[in-house]
Order: structure tokens, then sequence, then C-alpha cells
């Protein structure tokens, strides 16, 4: 469990994700595949961060490091201080519990498993009461603006309330970063827009999001742009003027909301 | 993760796949039930070959008087005159193992009722002979403690003597000339039929051992002791209580050899037995097969299963399920199968044994231990068979998993 982990002092003041000199090896047989060839960056607490490039650009990978998945060949990664590069598979699994929400393309719910259940699962897997697992799910729920579907399953919800569900799910155990990988990758567009809305309205909550996308007009959302090609960070700029989805939203037509709602 | 939760999950995941589940179980519920069934016919076959035996008498030890030792010349066994009455009594006190005790002694020769005679074995027994032999008097009654201490001349006739002596009328309240010496008939035993060597058990007469040894053989000794054990199993301590008791009485050095022998009847037992146990034994362990095919039916389900849910595996570790919360899940899973399959098995072994030993007539017996038995392979086989797929579900690299289609 967390215990386990102390904070070295390696640790900056304030800094939430702190990456030195990052690089990957793959070994696909006889060939090294060099994925990321020394990334060098850092995060503050309540940054938006969206992370864009080509496929084979590195950037999955990254984004498995990041979310202590995969542990990097070389180079250190410090989250809120602690040096995750030296962790164990089991460290990596309370980190990934406690710290990190993931959000995936394909929302990645268990099927015939109701909503409510899907959002109490991370708590399953740390010491909390049943009575405060159930309450703690219902308040993530609510929060996605889902709270009078918590006994649909899966297969009940359109792909924008699974994926709500999948945000409530990352949120439930108060994470320090929402990683979400390709989260509108399967949306329509105004669907995509009101998940990237979830995402804003956390993030003025304070919520630390990092997005992976390839849709550069869903990276405008995010308050600041990194590009990563050929496993290096191509640019890392920050987004003067990122798209409220609020405003987005009230442009675009009503189109599908009936049948949505139905 | 909390036990119950998981319980419940393995549940769920269980009843997701009804049909699958429920054949994975059948091959447990069959194995066990086997299993179960097996050991009750086996024991129930070794109950009742037991009670046979037990009925021929196996708790019984004879006495004989030992070998008479002349100058290294080792006569039969009973020349030697060496037992008496007072060693007799000595036995019956000395002796806890022993529960019945009836002093031997016996004469052969015409018997005379009326105008018949027959030519037959008059034994001389105690009071008790009946209970060791498993015997009992049809008409009549045996003679009693008291008069084997009176010498009465009283008998008990078996089957055949009566039939012979008293065609017409009953035995019982007659008097037959023995070496014309009148005995009063008190009783007539029960038909026991031939025994194993095809001798007549009921061509006999029995009468006070004091009685045989005062009137008919005047010979002060007695031919035997016939002993019953007050079980099977102690037989052995009573073989040595009473050679002890006889050791010390004729007052034998210990490097000097007995001059009695001492006999007893449970090599048949101990043969009859262990038949009936190898039976059983070979029995279950025919019907372990099936339960060990059930318990790899347990690993082949599981193992599809892991494979399906690989993505669901991906899910919950990424979302912070450790290697052991994965092979845990897994290994209930497996362990919820085998423990419902075993349960039922054990239901069914139980009617299935109850509908064989009525249809067949044979008695069947459902131990505590043959459930325990069963109920713990079933365990050990969902721990056994479930612990493979287990682990390769918790050995999955999150990202492959996640990445499975």
């Amino acid at each position: 469990m967390i215990h386990e982990i102390t904070t070295t002092p390696a640790q900056k003041d304030g800094l939430l994700i702190q990456i030195d000199h990052l690089s990957k090896v793959y070994q696909l047989g006889e060939v090294d595949v060099h994925a990321l060839r020394g990334v060098s960056v850092t995060v503050s607490p309540g940054e938006f961060v969206a992370i864009m490039g080509a496929s084979g650009s590195g950037k999955s990978t990254f984004m498995n490091i990041l979310g202590c998945l995969d542990k990097p060949t070389k180079g250190g990664y410090f989250l809120e201080g602690i040096d995750v590069s030296k962790l164990t598979r089991d460290e990596l699994a309370a980190i990934r519990n406690l710290k990190i929400g993931f959000v995936f393309q394909g929302f990645n719910l268990l099927s015939r498993t109701s909503a409510l259940e899907n959002v109490e699962l991370p708590l399953f897997y740390c010491s909390i009461s049943n009575k405060l697992r159930k309450s703690k799910a219902i308040a993530a729920i609510e929060r996605v603006g889902l709270g009078d579907r918590i006994h649909h399953y899966p297969n009940q919800l359109s792909g924008g309330q699974q994926q709500r569900v999948a945000i409530a799910r990352a949120l439930v155990n108060d994470p320090s970063i929402i990683l979400a990988d390709e989260p509108t990758g399967n949306l329509d567009s105004r669907t995509s827009v009101e998940v990237m809305g979830i995402f804003q309205e956390l993030n003025n909550n304070g919520i630390t999001v990092i997005l992976v996308t390839h849709e550069p007009d869903i990276a405008q959302f995010a308050k600041r742009h990194i590009v990563f090609r050929d496993g290096k960070i191509k640019s890392d700029k920050i987004n003067p003027n990122p798209r409220i989805a609020s405003e987005v939203l009230k442009e675009l037509p009503m189109i599908d909301e009936e049948e949505e709602a139905a | 993760m909390k036990i119950l939760n998981i319980l419940l999950s393995a549940f769920r995941a269980l009843q997701r796949n009804k049909m699958r589940t429920f054949l994975t179980m059948l091959g447990i519920i069959i194995g066990v039930g086997a299993v179960i069934a097996m050991l009750a016919i086996g024991q129930g076959a070794e109950f009742s070959v037991k009670q046979q035996i037990a009925a021929l008498g196996t708790n019984i030890l004879m006495v004989y008087p030992g070998a008479q030792q002349q100058a290294g010349v080792r006569t039969a066994a009973g020349s030697a005159v060496t037992l008496t009455e007072d060693d007799a009594l000595a036995i019956s006190r000395e002796c806890p193992a022993v529960r019945y005790l009836s002093p031997g002694s016996g004469a052969g020769g015409q018997v005379i009722a009326g105008n018949l005679n027959w030519s037959t074995g008059i034994q001389g027994v105690g009071s008790d002979y009946l209970e060791i032999r498993q015997w009992s008097v049809e008409y009549g009654e045996f003679f009693t403690d008291q008069d084997v201490k009176a010498a009465a001349k009283v008998c008990v006739l078996g089957k055949t003597v009566a039939d012979n002596l008293f065609p017409e009328t009953s035995a019982v309240e007659q008097t037959v000339r023995i070496r014309n010496v009148p005995f009063k008939v008190v009783g007539v035993l029960t038909k026991k039929g031939q025994n194993a060597n095809g001798q007549d058990q009921d061509d006999l007469i029995l009468a006070p051992y004091s009685t045989v040894i005062r009137r008919l053989t005047h010979w002060p000794n007695l031919r035997s002791i016939l002993i019953s054990a007050n079980s099977v199993a102690e037989i052995p301590v009573a073989q040595k209580q009473v050679t002890e008791v006889l050791r010390m009485r004729h007052k034998i050095q210990p490097y000097d050899a007995d001059d009695f022998t001492v006999r007893n009847q449970t090599d048949l037992a101990t043969t009859a037995t262990a038949t009936t146990e190898i039976m059983t034994a070979l029995l279950a362990s025919i019907a372990s097969v099936s339960l060990l095919v059930g318990g790899i039916g347990i690993m082949n389900i599981m193992l599809v299963s892991v494979t399906e849910r690989t993505r669901e595996i991906g899910i919950r570790m990424s979302i912070g399920a450790r290697s052991r919360d994965i092979l845990t899940q897994f290994l209930i899973e497996a362990l919820v199968l085998s423990l419902l399959g075993g349960v039922t098995g054990i239901i069914l072994g139980t009617v299935g044994s109850s509908v064989i030993s009525s249809i067949l007539k044979w008695p069947t017996i459902i131990t505590p231990f043959s459930v325990f038995l069963s109920f713990g392979f079933s365990i050990a086989i969902g721990i056994f068979f479930g612990f493979y797929p287990a682990r390769k579900a918790a050995m999955l690299n999150p990202i492959d998993a996640l990445r499975y289609e």
C-alpha cells in the first residue's frame, strides 16, 4: 500500500510530475525500438495538458509510463516526489489506485456490471468501509451528471454516458491526476465537447488533467500543448486561448439530443 | 479486497455463464458423488463381512494344554496335563480383556434314550458356552452356573441328537443315558448346520464340564478352555493376558517355552477384512479418477475464463488491483466452483448410495470420514487446478491486458 512509499528529498516544491531524461526501449526480437529518447518535462498541479503527436511518436508509451502501467528503461519519474521508476509491481498498483484516474478511448467499463459498481471498483482495492465506498461512488456519478442512471448497465448507456461513468470511476478515489487517452475517439462531435466540458469543469476545480489526443480541435480545450515526434518532445507551449466547452456547446446545433435521452 | 466482496463478485462471474458453470461443476459433482457412493458401498460391504465373521465367533481364543516334551521329543498338543479348573478360574478373574470363559472337557460314547441310541460326542462346557459360540437354545433352557458348580447331571442336546433320540416327542425333561450315567435333558439347541469342513455342528451333547470330569472321563484336567475377548480388537490383549496368567501359575521361567497353546481365529477375520478394505480402496480410487477429471475441467474453464476476461483483468489492474487481488479473485472463483460441486456431489452421493442399498439390498454406510474426505478433496482440487489459471491472470502485463481484443 501507499505507506510503503516514502517521499524522496528530490521533491521539487509544488511540482506534481517531474520527468528527467526518460527513455524507453522495447526489444522486438533482435531489434531495439526506441519509443522514447530522453524526455524531460514537469507538470504543476492544476494544469490541463494535451499531449499530441502522430502514431509512433511515443505519446502512448509516455502515457503508459505516466500512468504507472509501464516502467521507463532509463531516467527518473517523480510523481508528487515519489520516484516511481523504482517501485515494485504492487507499489505501482497502489499508485494507480490512489493517485491516478484513467479514462480510455474505449471506456473500458466492466460489462454486465452497473454504473455504480463500475465506479465503486477502484475502492475495492483500497481499505475503505462499504458504506463510505458507496457514498463516494454515488457522489462521483452525480458529479458527472448521471445521478439518475446509477443502476444502468453499460449496454443501456450511450457512448457519452459510458465515458462519463468512466470519468466518475477515475474521479472516485480523489486522484492527483486524471489521465485521458483519446477520451473522445469513439464519440460524436457534440458528445466529445460535452466530455471535454466535464474535464474542463474538473480542471477548474483544481484537478490536473492530462489528455492524449491527435485531434487538434479537442486539444484546443487544454491549456498547454506538448507535441511528440520520434520519441522526443517537439514543442511544449501554453495555449493562450483555450476553447470553453460550455460556450462551444451553445453554438452547436441540438442534433440527436432527444434520441440520446431516450 | 474484502473476502465477502470477492465472494460476491465470484458468484456474479459464475452466474454470467450459468450453463458453463453448471457443466464445469458437473465434473466435480459426479466425481465427489462417485467417491461418496463407492466409499459407502465399500464400507457397507466391509461392515457386513465383519458382522458375518463376528457371527462365526472370531473373538474366540482357545487354550489347549501344551505339547509334552519328553527327552526332546515333542508329542501332540494337548498331550500334557497342564490345564486345570483353577487355571480357568484364574483367567476369568485376572484377565480384564476376557469376557466369557468356558472350561472344556469331553468324552465320546453311545447315548441311549428308551429303545433308541446314538453315537456322539459329549462336551463338557461352562454355562457361558452359548454366549461365546453365539448360539442359543431352541427348546427348554441351558444349564446354569449352579448346575456347573453342583456337577448336576443335566445336558443340552444338539438338534441332530435330539431328532435321532426323540423323533416323536419333545426331548426336554427326558432322560438320556451316557455311559450308563443318566442325564436329564434341559434344552435343545437351535440348528446350526454344517461348518466349513462339512461337519454337522448339531451332532453333540453339551453337559457341565464338572459333571463330565467327575462322571464320565474321571480325568481331573481340562481338555481346553474356550474364551471370548471383549471385542475382535482386544484379542491380542486377551491372548497376552491369558498367556501371562498361565505362565505365572505354571511357574514357567522366562526362557522356557509355554506348556500350553493359545489359538485364535483372527487370521480369518484379518484376511476377510483386508479383502474388503482393498475393495473399498479400489472403488474409491477409481471414483477419484473422475474427481481428477472434474478438476481438470475446472482448470480448463478457468483458463478459458482468464483469456476471455483479459481485458477485465487489464481494467482492474489499471485502477489499482495488485497481482494478488487478481490471483485471489480467480482462485476464489475456482474454489466456489469446486466447493459448490463438492457439496452437491456429497448430497448426490448420499442419495445415490441409499438408492443402491434399497435396490440391491446391499448395506451402504456413509461415514463422516468419507464426507470430510470428499469435501477436502474438492477444496484441494479447486486450489490445485485453480491456481495455475489464477496465476496466469495475475501475471498479465496491465498494458497488454488492456489492449487485448
